[in-house]
């Protein structure tokens, strides 16, 4: 039980320097690693619980599982969708960005204009 | 569905179906609109006919549908409703053709009178609801089916008037929301009940009750225009003539002051009202209400705004009727709701006549329109002296029976309010008369819109319908003691409420 | 009942399936692909609402495995209510969707909106919350494509604000799923009705806590309500409408049911935990009426509108202990709700199509040409004001009642001036529309919409009100949910 237990005060560590970092890093690339490293954490702690008096617990292994799935396709939407933001506005960040989109648009513009 | 069921819904459906119809009519469909608007109106007409004669020999007309457990929607045309639902009735007939005439040639009118019949349809819900619930939920649909048409004419006037009156109702329907929601906490379904329905149940708070009573009167005195929530009143008077008509003698107010009646005869029951000392703060109410409006009144150019005033002053009459203690301040209340229906219509039809077609907007510009527009004038005037309770007027009679009431009541104050009241009324309408018939007219008028032709003055549709309820202003009160009188109606009424109370 | 014709598998399978078909086939088979199989969807509910109606709850398992490897998927009067919501909407949001994108459907629109429609199904008829975690995912995922599908920066940038809050709300969800089968060795949501007590050890805390604010993450909720402006501002209409309307209901279903459920022992045992989602809530109720007064654009006016009706659902959670009226009022409310945003959503985008504008100042006049989109508005807006005869008005009752059953009166207060603020903002836009067009804002009428767009926006608005009269079926329903 004791493997168990350091897995899962990982995870947990895990977890939380991965919110940390999807909450107050800045960069998308890096925001999205973040939140792969909370679920990562959140895995092991399913992983290192699922030891029951020694015979492994196929249940968590396959929630587990699962959950990777879901994280890769989530992962896979970010990061398309990253590309996409800075293919239409250079940038890698979606800090200070409005809701009334104009100043996107303002910014695309100019940049286009610059690059002429 | 027996017949004592259907007949309350076919008097709604009478003003609902054609309202339905006509707002899908293109514009220029002139004479079906007109056909399905009068259609309307007599059917409605002649099923409260029925509904009339029913009630008088005694037969109960009601309809219950449960929405959701606790909360029905009941319909109860009783002697009570009978006499809202009359007056609307046949004032509606009335409005219905000045507006047709008001309005020829205006744009929208298939909105417009499609959200009018909504209007009236409302009415008929509030006058025939039997419990709060009913009543509440058609008293916000009036709300929001008069606001269109304040709005109509789509100026920046009408549309800050329409805000000013959403702003006021809106509020009120949530005061009066709240003190529905709390009294059927405490008590039960808010069943309008003959005698009162708190006054069958023990043991409830004297103090929870005043609270309630102050909120569930906060509520419906917005739309009766009571000090100091009649602010929305003079402002909704940018809305054309036939709409001020309605507001004012019909739809809006009288179902503020119909509320007020309901609250103090069926759910608290008017000696339980008494009891917990909840009438003379209302009297007092009603008592500034009478003069400020009044007052006001005196100082107003513009004319709609002067009538406008001093409907305050007069709805207040009928919740001064409420307060007064007896069957005799009940039935002067009572009488004058319909009585001040009709004389109050038919200076609104003639002002809406004096603006259609001469542009006469304000009190000043009316010098000699008794020479070009002698009949209009004449309607106006015999409103006028009603509304001074001179005698021979529907207005007298109303003034006499709540003088008698105030001092069986031993309020003897209220007599000298209605004297001052009276008093007032004289001083802003007699100068208006003697404007009319003694002074000489201007070179021409502000803005001549309908012709002389022969000795008609003005359009056909616009002329009759006041002289109409001119007449039956003077008719009312000449056969006052006859059988199919409002006042005897009113009579009915009192004996049914004081007999209960007595038992 | 053969589990081969078990409606509640149905449920998932089909958009599952006619979203693939969808992808697969060219875009013009879109909408009849959709509309087929929500068809069918509806049907299905159908089915079962007779199922539950009958035996009180339905239950099947997936390829017959038992749990807990096995998926089992549970249906009882308050999934039903929610798939009924769910498909009728939907329904209507399609047939809104095939006129408007007449021209231009945004890449990937049929199969995303099946997608999202098969995660929502199963998101109502799961009984273990790992399930449920997927199936929030799945919602998630959806949704994001969605309000990003085909759009410029201003979109992207939306989409993926709304991303990354919804993948920290599922994780949250996630790890507190993890905390507690590592406390109790299961994750079904009934057994841990039963296992967990007031004396759960702090892990068990944590994971509540942890999926509860993950969850408020999702649904928007003061002070996590950041993402939902310009995500449903800014997408096309129907996709505002299937998230105002629709998949914020979810999260906050699966709130409802967590906190009633697996965590009810924990929620009783801190009284005071209750007022924490009301005080939210009414603060949502204020700060998102004011924004939506203030709002610039009409989208944005009926975004922040969603934040604001969305605190009214969370002011239910002090009343709960008082039998059903509070339950009731809550469901009812977002039925209600859930008809009338899709309506005003649905009428908002013929307006601005239509006008050209989408700005608030854009509506002057609009009565004259658009009288039905107006009117669906103006119903709709009823709902929200909560005046009769409409669903919002007996939710607000009924929450007015429970309030003063449970002895918060300020509750009251709350909901009566949230009416009222919701009146300003509504007639702001009605009253704009009635106004006579001064030369300002003469907008050329392109071409006569549709009939069917207008015509949409009313059938869902004056179901918000025609739910106002009939309900008692709906709250019988809801009343036979064990709180």
């Amino acid at each position: 039980m004791s493997a168990g237990l350091i897995y899962a005060a990982t995870g947990c560590l895990l977890f939380v320097l991965g919110l940390g970092g999807v909450l107050l890093l800045k960069a998308l690339l890096r925001r999205i690693l973040a939140f792969n490293l909370m679920g990562s954490g959140a895995f092991l702690v399913l992983v290192g619980l699922a030891q029951r008096d020694g015979t492994p617990d196929p249940v968590p292994q396959a929630m587990v599982l699962t959950g990777i799935v879901v994280a890769v396709a989530a992962t896979a939407l970010a990061l398309t969708l990253a590309r996409r933001w800075h293919a239409l506005t250079g940038r890698d960040d979606i800090a200070r960005v409005r809701d009334t989109g104009l100043q996107i648009r303002r910014k695309a513009n100019d940049r286009r204009k610059a690059a002429r | 569905m027996t017949s004592n069921q259907w007949l309350p819904l076919a008097v709604i459906a009478s003003s609902l179906l054609p309202g339905l119809i006509i707002f899908a009519l293109p514009e220029k469909r002139v004479a079906l609109r007109t056909a399905l608007n009068l259609a309307g109106a007599l059917a409605k007409a002649g099923l409260v006919g029925l509904l009339i004669a029913g009630v008088a020999a005694g037969e109960e007309y009601g309809l219950r549908h449960a929405i959701a457990p606790g909360i029905e929607i009941v319909f109860k045309a009783d002697a009570l409703a009978l006499l809202f639902v009359t007056l609307s009735a046949v004032l509606w007939l009335f409005t219905t053709l000045y507006a047709i005439g008001y309005l020829e040639h205006a744009p929208h009118r298939s909105r417009f009178f499609g959200f009018f019949s909504l209007c009236v349809t409302a009415t008929m819900g509030i006058a025939m609801a039997g419990n709060l619930f009913t009543f509440f939920v058609f008293y916000e649909l009036l709300t929001l089916a008069t606001f269109p048409l304040v709005v109509h004419r789509g100026t920046p006037q009408a549309m800050r008037g329409g805000s000013i009156y959403l702003a006021y109702t809106l509020a009120g329907g949530a005061a009066l929301l709240a003190g529905i929601v709390w009294l059927d906490h405490l008590a039960g379904p808010g069943e309008f009940t003959q005698g009162g329905l708190l006054a069958t149940i023990p043991g409830l708070d004297p103090l929870t009750l005043q609270l309630i009573f102050a909120l569930l009167i906060a509520g419906v005195g917005v739309k009766a225009a009571i000090v100091p929530l009649h602010g929305w009143l003079p402002q909704a008077m940018v809305a054309p003539a036939p709409v001020s008509a309605l507001l004012h003698a019909v739809a809006v107010v009288k179902a503020g002051a119909f509320g007020i009646v309901r609250i103090v005869y069926e759910i608290y029951g008017v000696e339980f009202a008494q009891s917990l000392g909840l009438l003379l703060p209302l009297a007092i109410i009603a008592a500034v209400t009478i003069l400020w409006g009044s007052t006001r009144a005196l100082f107003q150019n513009d004319l709609k705004k002067r009538l406008a005033f001093s409907t305050v002053s007069q709805v207040s009459y009928i919740v001064l009727g409420v307060a007064l203690f007896g069957p005799l301040g009940t039935i002067g209340g009572l009488v004058h709701l319909v009585h001040q229906g009709i004389m109050k219509i038919t200076l609104f039809f003639c002002a809406g006549n004096y603006a259609e077609t001469l542009g006469i907007h304000k009190v000043s510009e009316m010098n000699g329109v008794g020479r070009r527009m002698p009949l209009t004038t004449l309607a106006f005037t015999i409103g006028a002296l009603g509304m001074m309770g001179a005698p021979l007027t529907a207005g007298a009679v109303s003034k006499a029976w709540l003088s008698d009431g105030a001092s069986a009541a031993g309020m003897d104050w209220a007599i000298w309010v209605l004297w001052g009241s009276s008093l007032l009324n004289a001083a802003y309408f007699l100068p208006i008369l003697h404007r009319a018939w003694i002074k000489l007219p201007p070179p021409d008028w502000p803005h001549e819109e309908i012709h002389p032709l022969g000795r008609r003055e003005t359009a056909w549709l616009l002329l009759l319908p006041p002289l109409f309820t001119a007449a039956m202003t003077l008719g009312v009160a000449l056969f006052a003691d006859s059988s199919i009188s409002p006042l005897a109606w009113a009579r009915l009424i009192a004996d049914r409420e004081y007999l209960n109370m007595a038992e | 009942m053969s589990p081969l014709l078990d409606p509640l598998a149905w449920l998932i399978l089909l958009p599952l399936l006619w979203a693939t078909l969808a992808f697969v086939a060219a875009d013009r088979h879109g909408p009849a692909l959709a509309l087929a199989g929500i068809g069918a969807q509806l049907l299905c509910v159908i089915a079962l609402a007779g199922d539950v109606a009958s035996h009180g709850s339905n239950g099947h398992l997936a390829g017959g495995w038992a749990e807990p490897l096995g998926i089992r998927l549970v249906a009882d009067g308050l999934s039903l209510v929610m798939l009924l919501l769910t498909q009728g909407v939907a329904l209507a949001l399609a047939l809104y969707a095939r006129s408007y994108f007449s021209r231009a459907t945004p890449p990937a629109f049929w199969p995303l909106t099946g997608f999202l429609l098969a995660g929502m199904n199963a998101l109502f008829l799961s009984g273990d919350l790992f399930n449920l975690y997927v199936t929030l995912e799945l919602v998630g995922l959806a949704a994001v494509g969605l309000v990003a599908a085909g759009g410029g920066a201003a979109q992207i940038a939306a989409a993926l604000r709304y991303l990354l809050a919804t993948l920290v709300g599922s994780g949250a969800y996630l790890f507190g799923v993890a905390l507690i089968y590592g406390s109790y060795g299961t994750v079904s949501a009934s057994l841990l009705g039963t296992l967990i007590t007031a004396e759960a050890p702090l892990a068990v805390w944590l994971a509540g806590g942890l999926m509860l604010t993950g969850l408020l993450l999702k649904t928007a909720l003061l002070p996590f309500h950041f993402w939902l402006p310009p995500a449903h501002g800014g997408a096309p209409a129907p996709v505002s409408a299937l998230l105002s309307a629709l998949v914020v209901k979810a999260s906050f279903y699966l709130f409802l049911r967590l906190w009633l459920g697996p965590f009810a022992a924990l929620t009783e045992a801190l009284p005071g935990l209750a007022q924490v989602p009301a005080a939210l809530g009414a603060a949502a109720i204020l700060w998102g009426s004011w924004r939506a007064i203030r709002a610039d654009r009409l989208k944005m006016l009926v975004a922040y509108s969603t934040v604001a009706q969305l605190g009214y659902l969370f002011l239910i959670f002090p009343l709960l202990g008082t039998g059903a009226l509070a339950l009731q009022a809550g469901i009812l409310q977002a039925t209600a709700h859930g008809l009338a945003k899709a309506a005003m959503f649905v009428a908002a985008g013929t307006l601005i199509k239509v006008g050209g504008s989408d700005r608030v100042l854009g509506v002057a006049g609009a009565a004259a040409h658009l009288p039905v989109s107006l009117f669906a508005f103006a119903l709709a807006g009823v709902t929200l004001m909560g005046l009769p005869p409409s669903g919002g008005f007996l939710a607000k009752w009924l929450l007015i009642d429970a309030a003063l059953a449970a002895g918060q009166p300020w509750i009251v207060v709350v909901a009566l001036s949230g009416g009222l603020l919701a009146g300003i903002y509504v007639f702001r836009v009605l009253r704009l529309a009635f106004r006579r067009p001064t030369a300002h804002d003469d907008v050329p009428l392109p071409q006569r919409p549709a009939a069917l767009l207008e015509w949409t926006a009313f059938a869902l608005a004056a179901g918000s009100v025609l739910i106002g009269l009939g309900a008692a079926p709906l709250l019988a329903l809801i009343a036979g949910v064990q709180p």
